[in-house]
Order: C-alpha cells, then sequence, then structure tokens
C-alpha cells in the first residue's frame, strides 16, 4: 500500500503518522503542500497540528492550498483519505466532508486519553475492530466540537457514517462523556461512499505499547490490502 | 503628472468592510464569556454579546458593483463559513 501524508506549515503530528505507518509496512511519501502533483497513494493522510496556526478559522487555509486539489481529485476517484484532527477540520473546510468543528464547548484545550466506541467497523477504515469496541485513544484540540445540520444527521445516521462516538470506559455514550460538546458524541465520521474518514481522536498516537497502547493499530490494519 | 497618477490611483480605489459573525442558532462560548465578564463590571442592562471577525478589504477597482460581487465571492470562498457564519458587506 502507498501512503502520501500532506505537510503544511503547523502540521505537527506528520511525522507521527509516517512513522505509524511505515510500522504498518506502507510504502509512505511526505507531501509539501505547495506540490501540485500527488505520487501514486492508495492513502491520503492529512495529518494533525495547527496548520498555518489556525488563522481565519481552524484548516481554512490549508483548505485552500494548492495539493487540496489534487486530493479532492483523488477523493473523487476513490482514493481512500484520511484526516485526524486539524486533518478533520481541513477535510471539513473543503467540503470533502459535511459539517463544522466548533470551538470546545468548555472553551479549553482538551489533551488527554479517552474512550471511544467504534460504531460502525464495516468500512476500509474500521474492519478489524469489532462494532461497539470501546478503544482508549488521546485527544489534543481546541475545536473538536462537531456540528452540522439536521439533514445531515439524518443521513449520517441512517446510511451509518458515524465511525466513532465519545463513551466512558463502560462504553455508555452520554453528555458526561462527551469531552467538547459534539453533536450526538460524534468523534469520526465518513462520507457518503465511505472513503473518507475524519477523526478528532489521534489514532498514530496509540501504536506502541511502549508510549501509550496499541488500539489505534487496527485502524492501519484494517486498510492494508 | 505625479500628482494625476496618485488621483488616478485613489479613484480605481475602493474600500469595503467584512463583518462575519456566527449565525444566530450557533453557541457563540467567546461572546458568552466576554459577556460573563461585563456583567460582573457592573454592566448590569447588557442583554447579550455576539463576537465576529471584521476584515478592511480595499480593490483596485473603479466600478462598485463589479468589486462588491467580488467582496460576497471573497466571503463566500474563505473569509466566512457559511455553515455556522452570516457575512454583511459595506463600502467605506
Amino acid at each position: 500500500m502507498n501512503s502520501s501524508v500532506i505537510v503544511f506549515p503547523g502540521s505537527n503530528c506528520d511525522r507521527d503518522i509516517a512513522t505509524a505507518l511505515e510500522k504498518m509496512q506502507f510504502k509512505n511519501q511526505m507531501v509539501w503542500h505547495k506540490e501540485t502533483k500527488l505520487p501514486k497513494s492508495d492513502l491520503i493522510v492529512v495529518p494533525g497540528g495547527f496548520s498555518y496556526g489556525d488563522y481565519l478559522r481552524s484548516g481554512a487555509i490549508a483548505g485552500k492550498s494548492l495539493i487540496i486539489n489534487e486530493v479532492i481529485k483523488a477523493a473523487n476517484e476513490g482514493c481512500l483519505i484520511l484526516g485526524i484532527c486539524n486533518g478533520f477540520q481541513i477535510l471539513t473546510e473543503t467540503g470533502l466532508l459535511k459539517g463544522v468543528l466548533l470551538r470546545n464547548k468548555n472553551l479549553k484545550f482538551i489533551n488527554k486519553d479517552i474512550n471511544i466506541k467504534v460504531i460502525n467497523s464495516d468500512t476500509k477504515f474500521s474492519n478489524k475492530y469489532k462494532k461497539n469496541q470501546i478503544l482508549k485513544i488521546n485527544i489534543a484540540h481546541n475545536e473538536g466540537n462537531y456540528f452540522t445540520n439536521s439533514d445531515h444527521l439524518n443521513e449520517l445516521k441512517n446510511e451509518n457514517l458515524i465511525a466513532f462516538k465519545y463513551c466512558d470506559k463502560d462504553g455508555n455514550v452520554n453528555e458526561s462523556a462527551n469531552p467538547n460538546g459534539s453533536l450526538e458524541n460524534i468523534a469520526g465520521i465518513f462520507n457518503s461512499k465511505k472513503n473518507i474518514l475524519g477523526m478528532m481522536p489521534h489514532p498514530e498516537r496509540m501504536v506502541d505499547n511502549l508510549i501509550s497502547n496499541t488500539d489505534g493499530i487496527n485502524l492501519f490494519s484494517s486498510l492494508l490490502k | 503628472m505625479a500628482k494625476q497618477l496618485r488621483l488616478n490611483l485613489k479613484k480605481n480605489k475602493l474600500k469595503f468592510s467584512v463583518t462575519v459573525t456566527l449565525k444566530k442558532d450557533v453557541l457563540d462560548p467567546q461572546g458568552k464569556v466576554v459577556q460573563n465578564t461585563l456583567q460582573t463590571l457592573g454592566m448590569d442592562n447588557l442583554k447579550s454579546i455576539r463576537q465576529g471577525k471584521y476584515f478592511e478589504i480595499e480593490l483596485d477597482d473603479s466600478d462598485s458593483k463589479t468589486a462588491e460581487k467580488k467582496v460576497n465571492d471573497m466571503c463566500k470562498k474563505l473569509l466566512a463559513n457559511l455553515i455556522i457564519e452570516d457575512y454583511k458587506v459595506s463600502k467605506i
């Protein structure tokens, strides 16, 4: 599997994701945002960080960069796209994923390990997980409060496009397990063709027992052909 | 000559202001905190505060109609996220 990681000024999870991908035997390339051509890729990752210092809105400037046109083209041709944290914000700004990530409800930057539940395990990104499996995973963001209109929320529910929801350690999805105020505890969503996943939690930080756990590994192994 | 050039330049410049604010139904936590703080400072009759962004935009254009259209395009393409924000353009 060939993967590409897009790098913007201010990206800071780009090398973490590259390490995770290489650990899982992906042939990875880093792609600077000013490039106008993508290397042949089965997977494109838009990494976390603070692209352009979050100027204007998180992800707004990166969402209009040169390479993004190529990412949109590849996405429309069915290439797998993964946006993590700031990458999720960038994908919503490009319109590849619907909705928006607002400022956390408590106005604080949250960096901690939380629990999420796998809602749809029948996709290219999640087939190595079990449905309703509970993962312990790190979040680190200031704007992770997912919001969308009621039509799109219905679409997310009816077409099983919610990837992950925040929950407590026993798997209960409720207000007290919602770290940032996200609508219906949503932590990650797919597009309608399920070839694009955007998520606020960081699976690339959970691939080694030495520093955390390995709950993120199955996301990457799911993608391997 | 130089004076004439400056005059022409001035003529071809149009200035607009754009304010971007969160839509009415979208929670504005920053505005809320500012409001609470002003209330603790004794501003009792304060009803509500919504925080937004302000842009001043200068265009090299002499036709205010096409210029205003361009500014509207800027808002739609980048300055505002229309899912959560409204914008207002005025000539200044």
